[in-house]
C-alpha cells in the first residue's frame, strides 16, 4: 500500500480525513526513521532484544506506558465510561492497581536474574527445555490473543474514522475491503519496526507514541473541565443527564454485575464475572511478557524499578484523563451519538475530540482538526502496541525454543538474532491472517481474556520461581500449562465463543461455563497445579536456587 | 561474567549469612504484606461495586458518590504505596543489596585473576560489565 494513494484521494475526501491520513504518515514517517536509525546501532543480541540495556527510568517508564496504554485503553475505556458511565472506570482502576504487583514482586528480581525473556526466570533452576517450550507456548498465546484484538481494534477504527460507511468506497475500496487492507498495513508497518529496529527501535517507537497520546488525552482533558468551569460535579451531572441513564450512569452495576430481578442465577454469575474481571485485570500485568521484556532495557534493577515509578505515574494519569474524557463525551456528544457511530463506544474519543474542536477551536475547521488528530494518536498507539506484543513473542521463539531448545544452546548470538527476525515476521504474518478472520470479535473481550491467560499461566510460575525454594520442573510445567489450558478451555466453552448474540458463533450454542471471564477458576488453577506439579516431583535444587536467590536480591551477576 | 568466577559454594554460604538472611526478611517482611494489604483494599472495592450497590450510591459533594471517592482513593493508595516502598527500597534494601554484591564481585575478581596466573592455558572470566 502506498501512501501517495492515500494522499491522491484528498480532493474528494473531508478534510478531516485526509488530515487524519497526513498526521499518520507524518507519525509512520518520524518512526521509520528513528528505526533505521536504531537499526545501525543494533549490533548484538543483547540491542536486539534489550535495546542495549542503556535507557533511562524516565524513558523506560515512557516506553512502559507506551507498550500498555493500548487501543482497549485510550478508546475501549473512554467509549466504555461514556456508554455505561462507572463501570467503565473498574478497568482503570484494575490495570493501574495491577502495576503494584509488578512492582512489588517481579520487576526487580526480574531484571536482576533474567537475560532478554519471561523464561530466562522461569528456566532459571529447572530443565531448560521442557520449561522454556512451555514459556515460549504461554508467551506466544497470550500474544497472539493481545494483537488480534488490538489489529481488528485498528481495522474496526479506520472504517469509523475515515468515514467509510458499509455501502460507500475509499479509494475503490468497500468497507470489508478497506478493513482488511488497513489490517495488513498495521501488520506490515510492525513487521518492519521490529525485523529492522528490534528493541532499540520499537522503545522508541513506544516513547514518542506515549508523548502524543498523553499531550492528545491533556488536551482534550483541560477543553472538557474548561467547558465546566473545573467544577467535577457539574461535569458528572451533565453526563448522567446527557446519558439518558440518569444517576445509575454514575454507580456500578450497568454494565458488569448487572441486578436481573427475579432470576438469581443470572444476577449471581454477573457478579461473579465482574470478581473474575476484577481478578484477571490486577493479576494479569505482571504476566504479559511483552511487559515483563521491558525491564531488561534498562541497565540495573533500580533503574527499572524507577521506570516502573515513572509508568505507574504516566499510567494513572492517563487513566484519570479517560475519566473526564468519558464522563466528557457522555456529557458532550452523548450517548445517541455515540452508540449511532459505533455500539461499542470506540469511536467516543474521537467524536469528543471533534466536539471540543467546534466549541474552542473555531468551528468545524477546528473540530476537524482535532479529530484528525486524536484519530492519529489512536492508530500510533495500535501501531506501537503491536511492535512491542510481536518483539515480546518472536524473542522468545528465538531466545527460548530455537536457542535453548532446538538448539540446545548452541546457537550463536547472531544465529539466535536472525531466528528472532524470521520469527517476527512468521507471528506478524500468522496474526495479520487471524486478524482477518477474527474481525467480528469484541475488542475488549480479547484484552481481557489475554490478561486472565497472562494471569494463569505466567504469574503463578514467575511467583513461584522467585520465591518458593522447593519448586522445580514438574511445578513450573504444570503451573504453565494447567493455568494456560483451563483458562483457553473455559474461555472456549463460555458465552464469548457461543450460545449468546454477542458470541464467536453466535447461532450455534455449546456453552456451559456461565462466565465471560475466565479468571476466578483459572487464575488459582494455575497456582494449584503448580503447587501439586511441584509436590509429585522429588526433585529440587538448593544449590541453584542460592544462585537464583542471591543474584535476584543482589543484582550480581546481572546481565 | 562474574557469575563463571563464583562457584555454588559461595552462593549457598551467602544465602545462608545473617547479612543476606537479614536483607529477605526485610525485604520480604515489606513486600508480602504490603501486597496482601493492597490486594484486599482492591478486592473490598471490587466486592463493594457488586454487592453494596446502595452504600456506593450515596452523594457525598454534588454529583460525587462514595463509588467514584473509593475508585480515585484506589489510584491514590497505588501512587502512596509505589512512593513507599521506592523510599524503602532505597534506604533499607539498596544499601545491604549493594554491599553484599559488591563483596561478590571482589570475590570474583580475585578468583579470576588467581585462576589466570594459576592457568594461562584457561580463559579468564570477563570483568563484569
Amino acid at each position: 500500500m502506498e501512501p501517495h494513494l492515500y494522499l491522491a484521494a484528498d480532493a474528494n475526501g473531508a478534510s478531516s480525513r485526509s488530515l487524519t491520513i497526513t498526521l499518520f504518515l507524518i507519525f509512520v514517517a518520524i518512526t521509520l526513521g528513528i528505526t533505521i536509525w536504531a537499526s545501525q546501532q543494533t549490533k548484538t543480541a543483547t540491542d536486539y532484544y534489550a535495546g542495549g540495556r542503556s535507557f533511562s527510568g524516565f524513558q523506560n517508564g515512557m516506553a512502559i506506558g507506551g507498550d500498555y496504554m493500548s487501543a482497549a485503553s485510550f478508546l475501549g475505556i473512554a467509549g466504555l465510561i461514556a456508554l455505561y458511565g462507572y463501570d467503565g472506570f473498574l478497568y482503570s482502576i484494575g490495570f493501574l492497581v495491577a502495576w503494584l504487583v509488578a512492582l512489588l514482586l517481579v520487576a526487580e528480581f526480574l531484571r536482576n536474574s533474567g537475560r532478554y525473556t519471561m523464561a530466562d526466570v522461569l528456566a532459571f533452576r529447572m530443565r531448560q527445555r521442557p520449561v522454556r517450550t512451555a514459556a515460549s507456548v504461554s508467551t506466544i498465546v497470550v500474544s497472539i490473543f493481545y494483537l488480534i484484538a488490538q489489529m481488528v481494534g485498528a481495522g474496526a477504527l479506520v472504517s469509523l474514522l475515515l468515514g467509510i460507511k458499509p455501502g460507500a468506497t475509499f479509494l475503490g475500496m468497500d468497507a470489508d475491503t478497506a478493513k482488511i487492507a488497513t489490517i495488513i498495513l498495521v501488520g506490515a508497518l510492525m513487521i518492519v519496526y521490529v525485523v529492522v529496529g528490534g528493541m532499540k527501535g520499537t522503545t522508541y517507537v513506544q516513547i514518542v507514541k506515549a508523548f502524543m497520546l498523553m499531550t492528545g488525552a491533556l488536551v482534550m482533558t483541560l477543553l472538557v473541565l474548561a467547558h465546566y468551569k473545573f467544577n467535577l460535579s457539574s461535569l458528572l451531572g451533565d453526563a448522567a443527564e446527557q446519558s439518558g441513564k440518569g444517576a445509575a450512569f454514575l454507580e456500578p452495576g450497568l454494565r458488569y454485575g448487572v441486578e436481573t430481578a427475579g432470576d438469581a442465577a443470572k444476577t449471581f454469575y454477573s457478579k461473579m464475572d465482574l470478581l473474575s474481571l476484577g481478578i484477571a485485570l490486577v493479576l494479569g500485568t505482571a504476566g504479559l511478557p511483552h511487559i515483563l521484556t521491558r525491564f531488561y532495557t534498562v541497565p540495573t534493577s533500580k533503574i527499572a524499578r524507577k521506570s516502573v515509578l515513572w509508568a505507574i505515574g504516566i499510567i494513572g494519569t492517563f487513566y484519570l484523563f479517560t475519566l473526564a474524557l468519558g464522563f466528557g463525551a457522555a456529557a458532550l456528544v452523548g450517548g445517541k451519538a455515540i452508540t449511532a457511530q459505533d455500539k461499542a463506544g470506540n469511536t467516543a474519543a474521537p467524536q469528543l475530540a471533534q466536539a471540543l474542536g467546534i466549541d474552542y477551536l473555531g468551528g468545524d475547521t477546528g473540530g476537524a482538526v482535532l479529530l484528525a488528530i486524536i484519530a492519529a494518536v489512536a492508530f500510533a498507539t495500535i501501531l506501537a502496541v503491536v511492535a512491542g506484543l510481536t518483539l515480546a513473542s518472536s524473542s522468545s521463539l528465538a531466545h527460548d525454543f530455537y536457542a535453548s531448545v532446538v538448539k540446545r544452546g548452541q546457537a550463536s548470538e547472531r544465529d539466535e538474532v536472525r531466528v528472532a527476525r524470521i520469527a517476527a515476521f512468521v507471528i506478524g504474518a500468522i496474526a495479520i491472517i487471524l486478524s482477518i478472520f477474527a474481525q467480528s470479535l469484541n475488542v475488549a473481550f480479547l484484552v481481557a481474556l489475554a490478561f486472565a491467560v497472562a494471569a494463569s499461566g505466567n504469574l503463578p510460575a514467575i511467583i513461584y520461581s522467585l520465591f518458593w525454594k522447593r519448586f522445580n520442573t514438574s511445578g513450573a510445567l504444570w503451573a504453565i500449562y494447567g493455568g494456560l489450558i483451563s483458562a483457553v478451555f473455559l474461555v472456549f466453552f463460555s458465552p464469548v465463543v457461543s450460545g449468546s448474540a454477542t458470541a464467536m458463533f453466535p447461532d450455534s450454542d455449546w456453552h456451559w461455563f456461565p462466565l465471560n471471564n475466565p479468571g476466578i477458576i483459572s487464575i488459582p488453577v494455575g497456582f494449584l497445579c503448580g503447587w501439586i506439579g511441584t509436590l509429585i516431583s522429588k526433585e529440587s535444587d538448593a544449590d541453584k536456587y542460592a544462585e537464583l536467590e542471591v543474584r535476584s536480591l543482589t543484582g550480581f551477576g546481572a546481565h | 561474567m562474574t557469575t563463571e568466577a563464583t562457584p555454588t559454594e559461595k552462593y549457598l554460604e551467602v544465602q545462608a549469612s545473617d547479612e543476606f538472611a537479614g536483607l529477605r526478611r526485610k525485604l520480604r517482611n515489606f513486600v508480602f504484606p504490603m501486597t496482601v494489604a493492597f490486594f484486599l483494599w482492591y478486592a473490598l472495592y471490587v466486592l463493594l461495586s457488586a454487592y453494596a450497590r446502595g452504600f456506593m450510591s450515596v452523594k457525598l459533594i454534588g454529583n460525587i458518590n462514595v463509588a467514584l471517592l473509593l475508585g480515585l482513593l484506589q489510584f491514590v493508595s497505588t501512587f502512596v504505596i509505589a512512593w513507599y516502598y521506592s523510599r524503602f527500597a532505597a534506604k533499607e534494601i539498596d544499601p545491604i543489596a549493594d554491599k553484599i554484591r559488591d563483596e561478590l564481585t571482589a570475590g570474583a575478581a580475585a578468583r579470576g585473576a588467581a585462576a589466570r596466573t594459576d592457568d594461562a592455558t584457561e580463559t579468564g572470566p570477563e570483568v563484569a560489565k
